[in-house]
């Protein structure tokens, strides 16, 4: 059957006006087989393989969003955890110096993020991961390009909460080095963290993938809301119905590029994430949805079944429109990346609690949320054990990125930049859980991991 | 030679010399019209053309900016995307 003036102006409006895009294209990089006992040939090996790929594939995405008009914003690459290839090059400076080569790369080939400065240690440390750790001040400081991620636990092994208990001294540090604390904007700690996942700062090519997998995340909060926004008054499943529908449509779109781009670079598709993204730009705002369903401000009561219900519409059409969904495909609502999220925040409707409870219902995490510079270590160390532990029990991805902010308090506003946007200061409860912190050990993995 | 279709899509306000324009510069290019078809959607004017691109050789960029070009000149939104793209979202 023809394609009909009313489906065209559809797709294309989607384009024009509603910000429908290819939010990210990440190329999975494996590079363990780079490693190599001299240093500096395990550095050039890694830097020609990153730069070259990184080329290649800023190319064949350029061409595609030429050929089918929907932009592809960004382009990025995720290698092999680090900490696992710098096994036997254990010091901080080497680190360091690994960062700098995968910045440099990333840089050469015109790559504006590059993930997996980081480590899976969701039941211990190795020697390379107390390291990783150590040198991430450093790294987050003085690289523009390198995104970290630590796994610090999973439904399968439950919580290193020694690992935890590491990262608050850690993103104090890095606050302290960068301006506006905007290193700790790259970032972040999960459980359960897939090995696919495209969004950064998290992505990372787990060691489960082949050598190189080309994995695609999609948006469109601002079409979303766009349907939304047309049906005032229909009932609740109802609104789920169109909003399951329009994301099949722009999953659609995302699997015939993603398709296309793996084709045309010879690597294996991996996956589509469905997650719906926000950016700071008007329109393009996942709490602008909330707002659409007849949310006043996000973090009102309601908001946790609005973004529940948005949740599941949106993994119905996205489960349906490919074969491979994967990755976090949550939804996300970082504070400083979506302008609906930093009016709620200002406007005092959302609270960091209420975040955490949102995040029980699969959006990914509380994200790029700006805290008192003030705050204990043992504080930001309890609220991640806290985020974290709705993942491991709940059977799902959950992270976390924190920005103490040296200097400020709450309602304060710091400037991040660029994609990371404005962050509103969030208030911490003032109550201590040091003690209980300072335990120590692993959190047991739940009976529900126990699923054979 | 097998057909490489492409819709074009216009939206703005109607007037004179829309089509001419666009007929000439894709005349001019070997690019042939298989089919025109317009409405008055959501208050705007929408043309969508289905164009053959077999004959096309040069980048595809091009003629989305000469596309671009005529656009602003009329003030009109123009563009083009291969057909691949409609069929996906919109046919199961």
């Amino acid at each position: 059957m023809a394609i009909t003036v009313e489906e065209v102006f559809e797709t294309a409006s989607m384009t024009l006006y509603q910000h429908l895009d290819i939010r990210t294209t990440t190329l999975g990089l494996n590079l363990k087989d780079c490693i190599h006992s001299d240093f500096e040939k395990f550095r050039k090996r890694v830097y020609g393989r990153v730069r070259q790929q990184g080329k290649r594939l800023i190319g064949a995405a350029r061409a595609l969003e030429v050929k089918y008009g929907v932009p592809v914003v960004n382009k990025r690459i995720a290698v092999t955890p680090v900490s696992l290839i710098m096994e036997t090059h254990l010091s901080v400076r080497k680190f360091i110096s690994m960062a700098q080569t995968l910045d440099r790369a990333a840089a050469d080939a015109g790559i504006d993020f590059i993930g997996g400065f980081g480590a899976l240690c969701q039941k211990g440390l190795t020697l390379s991961d107390r390291m990783l750790i150590e040198s991430l001040p450093d790294v987050l400081s003085r690289t523009r390009r390198v995104c970290a991620f630590l796994n610090a636990g999973s439904t399968a092994s439950g919580m290193n909460v020694d690992a935890v208990n590491l990262i608050g001294a850690m993103l104090k540090k890095t606050a302290r080095l960068t301006p506006n604390a905007s290193g700790c904007a790259k970032f972040v700690v999960f459980v359960n963290a897939p090995e696919d996942n495209p969004f950064m700062a998290g992505a990372f090519h787990g060691t489960g993938e082949p050598d190189a997998a080309l994995n695609i995340g999609i948006s469109g909060p601002g079409v979303v809301r766009s349907v939304v926004e047309k049906n005032k008054d229909t009932d609740l499943s109802g609104l789920a119905e169109v909003v399951k529908r329009t994301v099949f449509k722009i999953t659609r779109a995302g699997e015939l590029i993603g398709r296309e781009l793996a084709a045309s670079l010879g690597v294996p598709f991996g996956i589509v994430d469905i997650s719906l993204a926000p950016t700071v730009t008007e329109g393009d705002s996942v709490a602008g949805i909330l707002e659409a369903f007849g949310i006043e401000r996000v973090g009102a009561p309601g908001s946790t079944m609005a973004v529940a219900l948005l949740m599941d519409a949106v993994k119905r059409g996205g489960a349906m429109a490919s074969a491979h969904v994967g990755g976090l495909s949550g939804t996300f609502i970082p504070v400083s990346e979506d302008r609906g999220m930093i009016r709620a925040v200002r406007s005092k409707a959302l609270s960091l609690e209420k975040l955490e409870a949102l995040s029980a219902v699969c959006s990914v995490g509380i994200d790029m949320a700006a805290i008192p510079g003030s705050t204990p270590e043992s504080t930001i160390n309890a609220i991640i054990a806290d985020e974290l532990s709705i993942g491991i029990i709940n059977r799902k991805t959950t992270g976390v990125r924190l920005i103490p902010v040296p200097g400020k308090k709450p309602g304060d506003t710091v400037v991040l930049g660029g994609l990371l946007g404005i962050a509103p200061v969030m208030a911490v409860n003032r109550f201590s859980s040091g003690k209980f912190m300072a335990r120590g050990g692993r959190f047991p993995a739940p009976v529900t991991g126990l699923t054979n | 030679m097998k057909k490489e279709l492409s819709f074009i899509t216009v939206i703005g306000r109607d007037r004179k010399g829309i089509v001419a324009k666009i007929s000439g510069l894709l005349y001019r290019n070997d690019i042939n019209i298989e089919d025109i078809s317009q409405k008055v959607m959501e208050g705007v004017f929408v043309m969508t053309m289905l164009v053959d691109m077999s004959g096309y050789k040069k980048p595809l960029s091009a003629l989305a900016s000469k596309l671009d070009a005529i656009g602003s000149s009329m003030g009109l939104k123009i563009q083009v995307q291969h057909e691949n793209i409609f069929k996906m979202m919109h046919r199961v």
